[in-house]
């Protein structure tokens, strides 16, 4: 009797996978409010990290029938050092007695649920829940730029290729027709040598002993040698044929507009930031192809980099119409409307240099609407709303589906207005 | 003997499949000398990952899909990166063949040790101990886990994951209350198994319905007599629910089944904890002392093997921060460990106690009747002597509900030992430390509700929270109203959950 020995490392190690999965999916709900509540709580340099959820460990509880407290117990344990039979101590109260435990052990941990489950997920769990259905609007699939993605199809059939795209009923059909064709004249030389020999046979003269027999081992000769044909040649082999078809894509490009101005506190800026955060993040997950266009503004825009965008600091006046302009003309520059899906989110806290708000409101109404897929405006103030606010109102009564505005007061709303902005509707295009 | 002049089979750490076929080779020669019969093994070397996927669903190598498993996955998933918990040396299971992990991390002298633990410990007791022999099946348990899962997942397609959750959780909550404690089940087989589901299924709803058939009234004029259904309390629940629910589904009642017979299958590695890892601790620490003798493994290993033994059977004392109850493998170990020493080496308490075995020389006969014949509860009121309760200092104390304090009860002194015995031994009985639970009785003329009575034993009451949760999952599967008594002879005390019975709860 030998023993087996296998190796299975090679094996899949990630047999717990779909169990974990629905674990997952049978706590959707917590993990969902547990990662809204990491989001407030998580800086926001720290994206590549996954998250630690918690979840009540009351809500998991797998109950099964055990004895409570109370009853009479006796327990035995190892180690006595001076007890003599008849000892006696008062009972300790809660806790872990001596004098219990054992069977009632594990009841006290899964009884009331005062300590929480806590586990791991990782970066892109994370982001799913975060982002769960959330989608840019209006999305629509635009010119075949730059397209990455391809798609194979059948194209006809080659005389060359991979085993794995045999064509058995392509090649049989060719291999018959080529035995067909190659072995005419011999067949015709048959049925002609047949017919001669039936004729003799039912003629009513004597047969020709001779030439029966001749014919006949002639007709053996010639089928002999349509049998020799091969039954299939590799001339025979028909593969089948992909070609490459470029699949088309939609391209988008995401302007980003922050107000970096002196009236921008540090905690306001933070939330802005917080939320091109989260945008970022969305955009990063959701579109591989997704253009981003920073563009931070005081008394000037400028277009930055990522980095830049979230870290630089600076300061002075606010005329919000100088980023508008810029936004402008880089996507006349540089993002034809007909190509690319346009969206322009911007953050401020609502100040605004008097005069230029009207000019803001004519810059995006005029020059910009129309090539617009979406503008989204949000106002991080607990003051009240300025001009500025008024202006984009009448364009958001203007433009109901593609102008969104929404307004943060503490770094609590952030995510339930994304959320708001965000969120998959019915499509509107 | 010429052996001893071989060269060790290794000498480093590392491990390679080669060494680990010879090792097993002779490690398998010894342990036929020593006359362990085993099921042929089946070695498996997995990685951690998989070690920790083996944890999560139960130690089997096949298991249907659940929740549970993700979060027991989890859970130890955590605990082990944050180095909390490490991972067994192995998992080993009751099957034919035999089928054993070794973990890729595992040094040459682990992997043997193991092998020996593993391979030939666990596995003679499987093969040869009572319980197993009558209530597992070893040759099909892994054909009917494949059957298990791949039903359970066509029942997923077709009746969606949440409606098959739905009776896996309220069936895994009835888990110790779906084994049978003294009928013996037929054993499962796979293959009759697939055959006989359909005509279980057809079966079941054509006879079902007698139960609620309404007899005609002349008939039931006669029968005045007050009869409960069943006639006599029902320990397994869940088998009651699976044939008698009068609502369920075919595929509802399969999974249950399901459930019950995994639990039946496990039911015996409860009973048998202190004397399956007592056991496999004997025999491990035998063979490899053996193959030390004769050269086979080095010094180094040996101690290697030794530190590693040591902390197997620690057992912490019960005022250490580290206590947590009796460790199964020391108990077992010392209690084995001492027949040997009462057959070969006996003292005079020893042949009081111990008169049919002890100084008769042949060990080994003794210890597999020990092994074959027993459970733990059996065991320990059969074998623990007098020296283990010495050496391992044990002592009861004594909670009485009335009482205000706590008292020691026998310790281990010549007047103790006996009822110190006693004790030990039934606290490994499974009857004490589960509440035993029955069906009692089903209004089958009236509202068609089901009670469910629990005999308190030691006047031990439920724990209350858990007991209503399981109520509402019974009655998820029963369909109609499920009242559960705690009685103490006759008197209900209890009954759950509170509102039954119009606010009966008078007791606590």
């Amino acid at each position: 009797m030998s023993s087996i020995i296998i190796d299975r490392r090679r094996n899949s190690k990630g047999k717990s996978t779909v169990n974990r999965e629905r674990f997952m999916r049978r706590y959707r709900r917590q993990i969902q409010k547990a990662v809204s509540d990491a989001v407030h709580n998580r800086s926001i340099t720290d994206t590549d990290s996954g998250e630690e959820i918690t979840i009540s460990r009351k809500s998991l509880s797998e109950p099964f029938f055990h004895h409570g407290e109370g009853g009479n117990r006796n327990q035995t344990h190892p180690g006595n050092k001076e007890f003599v039979t008849g000892d006696r101590f008062p009972k300790p109260k809660g806790g872990k007695g001596k004098g219990k435990g054992g069977g009632s052990g594990d009841a006290a941990d899964s009884g009331e649920g005062v300590d929480d489950f806590a586990f791991q997920i990782n970066r892109d769990e994370f982001l799913e829940y975060l982002f769960d259905d959330l989608e840019l609007p209006n999305m629509v699939r635009k010119e075949l730029k730059e397209t990455n993605e391809f798609s194979f199809r059948r194209g006809g059939f080659t005389n060359a290729g991979a085993p794995d795209r045999l064509n058995v009923i392509r090649s049989l059909r060719g291999a018959h027709a080529r035995r067909i064709a190659l072995s005419g004249k011999d067949r015709k030389e048959i049925r002609a040598l047949k017919r001669e020999l039936r004729e003799m046979e039912v003629s009513p003269d004597d047969t020709n002993e001779e030439r029966a027999e001749e014919i006949k081992l002639r007709i053996k000769e010639l089928n002999e040698k349509i049998k020799r044909l091969p039954f299939i040649d590799d001339f025979d082999l028909k593969f089948n044929n992909l070609i490459k078809v470029p699949l088309p894509s939609s391209s988008a490009v995401m302007f980003c507009v922050m107000d970096v101005s002196g009236s921008m506190t540090r905690d306001i800026k933070d939330m802005a930031k917080r939320f091109f955060f989260l945008l970022y993040m969305f955009l990063q997950r959701n579109y591989e192809k997704v253009e981003v266009v920073f563009i931070r503004h005081h008394a000037e825009a400028k277009e930055c980099d990522e980095h830049d965008f979230f870290y630089a600091r600076e300061t002075g006046g606010t005329v919000v119409s100088s980023a508008l302009t810029l936004a402008r003309d880089i996507i006349d520059e540089r993002y034809d409307p007909k190509e690319y899906n346009i969206y322009v989110a911007q953050a401020s806290d609502g100040d605004n240099w008097e005069a230029d708000s009207p000019k803001c409101s004519k810059v995006i109404s005029e020059d910009m609407m129309q090539n617009l897929a979406y503008y989204a405006y949000v106002e991080i103030t607990d003051r009240h709303h300025q001009n500025l606010w008024h202006e984009y109102k009448k364009l958001s009564n203007a433009h109901p589906d593609h102008f969104a505005m929404a307004h943060i007061k503490g770094p609590t709303d952030i995510y339930p207005v994304f959320r708001e902005l965000f969120e998959k509707k019915e499509a509107t295009v | 003997m010429t052996e001893s002049s071989k060269a060790p089979l290794f000498q480093g750490s590392e491990w390679n499949f080669e060494l680990i076929e010879s090792i097993d080779h002779e490690i398998a020669k010894i342990a036929e000398e020593f006359g362990l019969d085993t099921y042929p093994n089946q070695i498996e070397v997995i990685s951690s990952e998989q070690m920790l996927d083996a944890y999560a669903s139960v130690g089997m190598p096949l298991m249907y899909n659940h929740w549970s498993f993700g979060k027991q996955f989890l859970a130890n998933q955590g605990s082990y990166q944050r180095g909390q918990m490490g991972l067994a040396y192995e998992i080993v299971i009751n099957s034919n063949p035999c089928i054993s992990y070794l973990m890729e991390e595992n040094s040459m002298t682990m992997q043997t040790l193991v092998i020996a633990h593993a391979c030939y410990g666990h596995n003679s007791f499987f093969k040869g101990n009572y319980l197993f022999r009558a209530w597992t099946d070893a040759d099909s348990i892994i054909d009917y886990l494949l059957f298990a899962k791949n039903y359970i997942a066509q029942c997923e397609e077709k009746y969606g994951i949440d409606a098959v959750e739905e009776v896996l959780d309220a069936a895994h909550s009835l888990q110790s209350q779906g084994v049978n404690r003294y009928k013996r089940p037929v054993p499962l087989s796979a293959d009759e198994e697939k055959h006989r589901q359909k005509d279980r299924e057809e079966y079941i709803q054509r006879t079902l319905n007698d139960l609620w058939t309404t007899i005609p009234l002349k008939f039931r004029k006669e029968e005045k007599v007050e009869t409960r259904f069943p006639a006599e309390p029902e320990e397994n629940v869940l088998y009651f629910i699976e044939k008698h629910a009068p609502l369920l589904e075919t595929w509802q009642r399969e999974l249950i089944r399901i459930v019950r017979k995994m639990a039946q299958y496990f039911y015996p590695q409860k009973q048998t904890k202190v004397m399956n890892e007592g056991w496999a601790t004997f025999w491990h620490y035998t063979l490899m002392h053996e193959l030390h003798d004769r050269g086979i493994i080095t010094d180094g290993s040996m101690l290697e093997f030794l530190q590693s033994h040591t902390n197997v059977v620690f057992q912490p004392e019960f005022d250490d921060q580290r206590y947590s109850g009796l460790n199964p493998y020391t108990l077992g170990f010392n209690i084995f460990t001492d027949i040997k020493r009462i057959c070969l080496d006996p003292t005079d308490e020893d042949k009081r106690w111990f008169p049919d075995f002890a100084g008769n020389q042949n060990w080994v006969e003794v210890l597999d009747y020990a092994m074959r014949n027993f459970k733990d509860e059996s065991f320990i009121l059969q074998y623990l002597s007098p020296k283990v309760m010495r050496d391992m200092r044990f002592f009861t104390i004594n909670s009485e509900e009335a009482n205000t304090y706590l008292e020691v009860g026998a310790i281990h002194n010549d007047e103790g030992f006996r009822e110190l015995r006693q004790n030990l031994a039934a606290q490994y009985n499974l009857g004490n430390l589960e509440p035993n639970i029955q069906v009692y009785n089903v209004d089958t003329k009236g509202d068609r509700s089901m009670t469910l009575r629990h005999y308190r034993h030691n006047k031990c009451p439920l724990d209350e929270a858990s007991a209503n949760e399981i109520l509402s999952h019974i009655q998820n599967l029963w369909g109609f109203d499920v009242k559960l008594e705690s009685v103490d002879g006759d008197e209900v005390i209890a009954t759950y959950p509170p509102s039954a019975e119009g606010g009966d709860s008078k007791a606590a």
